[in-house]
């Protein structure tokens, strides 16, 4: 009898060979895929690379990881999801994870942060203690993801502490966590319980928030159409200047903030405008050209400049603000930097409407806050907050 | 061994094998939320002890449905600080096993409103692959086994396409069109991608303003369309092109969406408004300010259509003429959509009570409550019903639900 193929064999054989795939093999593949770009544009040749690449074996994991160091997110979720198929695969198959090479790449902090936070969510799947030993030396890690992780266990730490009435060293554990965290609200729990303690912190700074301004307005914002239109501020900033506003001339008034999270509140400025636009600049002394990010929190609708540049700008009305909301690249120049921020409101009439009111700090992309060279101390509570001469008295 | 490799091209060249059993989008079959394939094996009384088949924790939140195909299940979850981490699981729907995971990270704003989730759209299949859309816009098509087909960060291509509160608009599939509404105050588009290769095919521009509803498909003149509402009303564009085909003014809700059956697209306007499809512009039937629907969209089923209010009253009307049937209240609040197989509706409210309402007897008969179990956690996903099951899931796990010996027999 002729035997023919067994194709059950061919089924078995395919993957062992295709899992043969060497580090130098891969190289094509990862490339096509750092190569996508938006719109969908390099789709095509990194689906195929993708197939390839995800039937290497676990020892290749270290170099798709390292890959993620020259990947856009769009590249580095293609990349991620062959991590995925290739761990999985490994794990079943009882080959297990290279945990002592993804230690190695985690522990290298020239690593992009997220390919090493990944690494770390490899090891704690494949070995949690060793994971759990690693959490401790994080906690000034580059990768917020990382840090957060360590974080939470002082301040596990500082709450057993406190249990326990310890309380001094409990400030002690809790003031070692404010120092490593970058997360909102691990910041706001860990200030919250230094609080109690009689401890004082000082969150402007922590995060990096700009407090002091000059403020102009107010302009016309009616039927929406002051986003676009250019009012003189946009031009060139003149601090002596004044323009004729919405209804009578307006000049720029110096504003300072003391909110903990640096809230400038315009309506506090002129009065509880709508349909109005407003400006604020300040000036920020960098000690070096460095990169960083504007993180901006606003309701309304917003644009910034840096050095006359415009960064971004979005018209969106009361759908809610948040610290950090947005998160924008710069460069900053060494010495004086300039930032205007053009702040529109609405005519929308609704009690959760009233607020026209953004929060900008400067950090770098782990969320470390940036200091200006100068900057002032942090104004308190009382601190004597111009108000605009043409403020509006009456409420809307 | 010429067999066997005519045999491997064969089964690499098949088109997927769509049953009436699966449940490929946001309310199933054109987004009507009537199961195509009858009730065989769905419960009807419903409690704990022996309506839960099975039920599986999930690794984050989520209020997009399940979508199942044949006997696999899909679910969408976002979590980790600011839910950036979004997931894509697949279960095996007879035990619950979980077949396999990707997570990706969000490359668009996470932001969003705490009662949503950035797993808010439902995936959508064409029974080949999944097509998985987050808040974010970040958008994944994988295979049913889990491999990459393409991807997109439509929040990377359109950077002001986002929403504070979050995007909650399910995609749908026309052909090999992938079709997402992607609305808000700033750069508000629809997009239709191609489903091979994840790149635009058109896109449109849309009201700048907050919408999440979702698209409906409907037969209207021999010729598939697709129904985009806004607060303006209900666009009809051809899903090849983006195209507008007709254009219903009257203005509509952004949340609940429109529903479809019998020829009919009742759009949440004034109340709820019914259009007769004609193959030309539509010609309005009714207005029926009585039957607005709160969050969930309302359900054409048989000559009836059924709108559940924000007060949690299900109100049932003649399709033909809008007038009002019957009332019934139920429990809610309501954040999911019911739906429908044969003679029975299922709603889930965001206290986790499950509510099967018995709609088999005709005209001013009001309908029953028949069954009632409380799964003890917010549900805010419309529930999907497929294999013979319902599915429906939480911010924390996933149930499948099953008909026990009195209920329905199993297919």
């Amino acid at each position: 009898m002729k035997k023919s193929f067994p194709f059950e064999f061919l089924v078995i054989l395919t993957p062992l060979l295709l899992a043969q795939t060497t580090k130098a093999d891969i190289t094509p593949h990862l490339a096509a895929i750092q190569a996508v770009e938006k719109e969908g544009k390099g789709n095509k040749a990194a689906s195929a690379a993708w197939q390839k690449l995800s039937a290497a074996s676990a020892d290749d994991l270290v170099t798709i990881l390292g890959a993620m160091d020259h990947a856009g997110p769009l590249a580095s979720n293609w990349l991620r999801s062959a991590v995925d198929v290739i761990s999985d695969r490994a794990t079943a198959g009882g080959s297990g994870l290279p945990v002592t090479d993804l230690g190695e790449f985690l522990l290298d902090t020239n690593h992009s942060p997220k390919a090493r936070r990944l690494a770390f969510d490899l090891i704690q799947s494949a070995d949690a203690t060793t994971a759990d030993k690693l959490i401790p030396g994080m906690l000034m890690d580059p990768s917020p993801e990382l840090r957060r992780d360590a974080v939470a266990r002082l301040i596990s730490d500082g709450n057993a502490l406190m249990e326990a009435n310890a309380k001094d060293t409990a400030a002690l554990v809790y003031r070692q966590a404010l120092n490593g965290a970058r997360d909102v609200s691990q910041i706001q729990e860990i200030a919250a319980q230094l609080e109690k303690l009689g401890r004082t912190v000082d969150l402007p700074k922590h995060f990096g928030f700009l407090m002091h301004w000059n403020v102009i307005g107010p302009f016309d914002n009616s039927g929406r159409a002051g986003f676009d239109q250019v009012f003189p501020p946009e031009e060139s900033i003149d601090l002596s200047a004044e323009y004729n506003g919405k209804r009578d001339k307006v000049k720029w008034v110096e504003f300072v903030t003391a909110d903990p999270f640096g809230m400038v509140d315009i309506n506090k400025a002129f009065g509880m405008e709508k349909e109005a636009t407003a400006y604020a600049t300040t000036e920020f002394l960098s000690t070096s050209a460095r990169p960083a990010e504007l993180r901006l929190g606003s309701k309304n609708a917003w644009k910034i400049w840096l050095n006359g540049e415009l960064i971004f700008g979005r018209d969106e009305y009361h759908r809610g603000a948040a610290i950090d909301q947005y998160q924008l690249p710069v460069s900053l120049k060494e010495g004086k930097n300039t930032l205007l921020v053009k702040l529109c409101q609405n005519e929308q009439t609704e009690t959760w409407t009233v607020e026209w009111q953004f929060q900008l700090r400067i950090c770098d992309s782990t969320g470390t806050a940036i200091l200006a060279a100068d900057r002032p101390a942090t104004p308190t509570e009382g601190t004597n907050l111009q108000q605009a001469p043409n403020r509006r008295k009456a409420q809307p | 061994m010429k067999t066997y490799v005519s045999l491997l091209l064969l089964g690499l060249t098949l088109p997927p094998l769509l049953t009436a059993d699966d449940w490929l989008q946001f309310r199933g079959p054109d987004a009507s939320s009537v199961a195509a394939g009858g009730t065989t094996g769905l419960p009807t009384t419903l409690s704990a002890q022996d309506n839960i088949a099975w039920e599986m924790a999930l690794p984050g939140k989520g209020l997009s449905s399940p979508v199942i195909v044949g006997d696999k299940v899909f679910v969408t979850c976002s979590s980790g600080p600011d839910q950036k981490r979004l997931h894509v699981i697949c279960f095996h729907s007879t035990d619950g096993k979980k077949i396999w995971e990707r997570t990706f990270l969000a490359s668009g704003r996470t932001m969003c409103h705490d009662k949503t989730a950035v797993a808010a759209p439902s995936p959508v299949s064409d029974g080949k692959n999944i097509y998985a859309l987050f808040s974010s816009n970040d958008l994944f098509c994988l295979d049913l086994d889990g491999n990459l087909q393409w991807l997109r960060g439509l929040t990377q291509d359109y950077p002001n396409a986002s929403n504070s509160l979050g995007l909650a608009s399910s995609p749908v599939l026309v052909d090999q069109c992938f079709i997402a509404q992607i609305e808000n105050d700033s750069e508000s588009f629809v997009a239709g991608i191609d489903t091979a290769t994840g790149e635009n095919v058109w896109k449109i521009s849309r009201p700048k303003a907050a919408n999440w509803t979702s698209p409906v498909i409907f037969e209207d003149g021999g010729k598939r369309l697709v129904g985009l509402q806004s607060s303006k009303g209900l666009l009809a564009v051809d899903p090849a092109t983006g195209e507008e085909v007709w254009n219903f003014d009257g203005g509509a809700s952004t949340i609940p969406s429109s529903g479809v059956g019998g020829g009919l697209v009742v759009v949440p306007s004034n109340g709820l408004t019914a259009l007769k499809l004609n193959g030309g512009k539509p010609e309005q039937i009714w207005q029926e300010a009585q039957l607005r629907p709160g969050t969930a969209s309302p359900v054409i089923v048989g000559d009836r259509v059924f709108v559940l209010n924000s007060a949690g009253v299900l109100n049932c009307a003649d399709i033909t003429t809008g007038e009002r049937l019957w009332r019934l209240r139920l429990k809610g609040p309501y954040g999911s959509s019911p739906v429908a197989a044969g003679n029975y509706l299922y709603f889930f409210d965001e206290k986790g009570g499950a509510q099967v309402v018995d709609i088999s007897e005709p005209g001013e008969v009001e309908g029953k409550i028949v069954g009632e179990m409380d799964l003890g956690e917010m549900i805010q996903c419309t529930p999907a019903i497929g294999d013979g099951a319902l599915f429906v899931r939480s911010n924390e796990r996933l149930w499948k639900l099953t008909g026990n010996s009195g209920d329905l027999p199993k297919p």
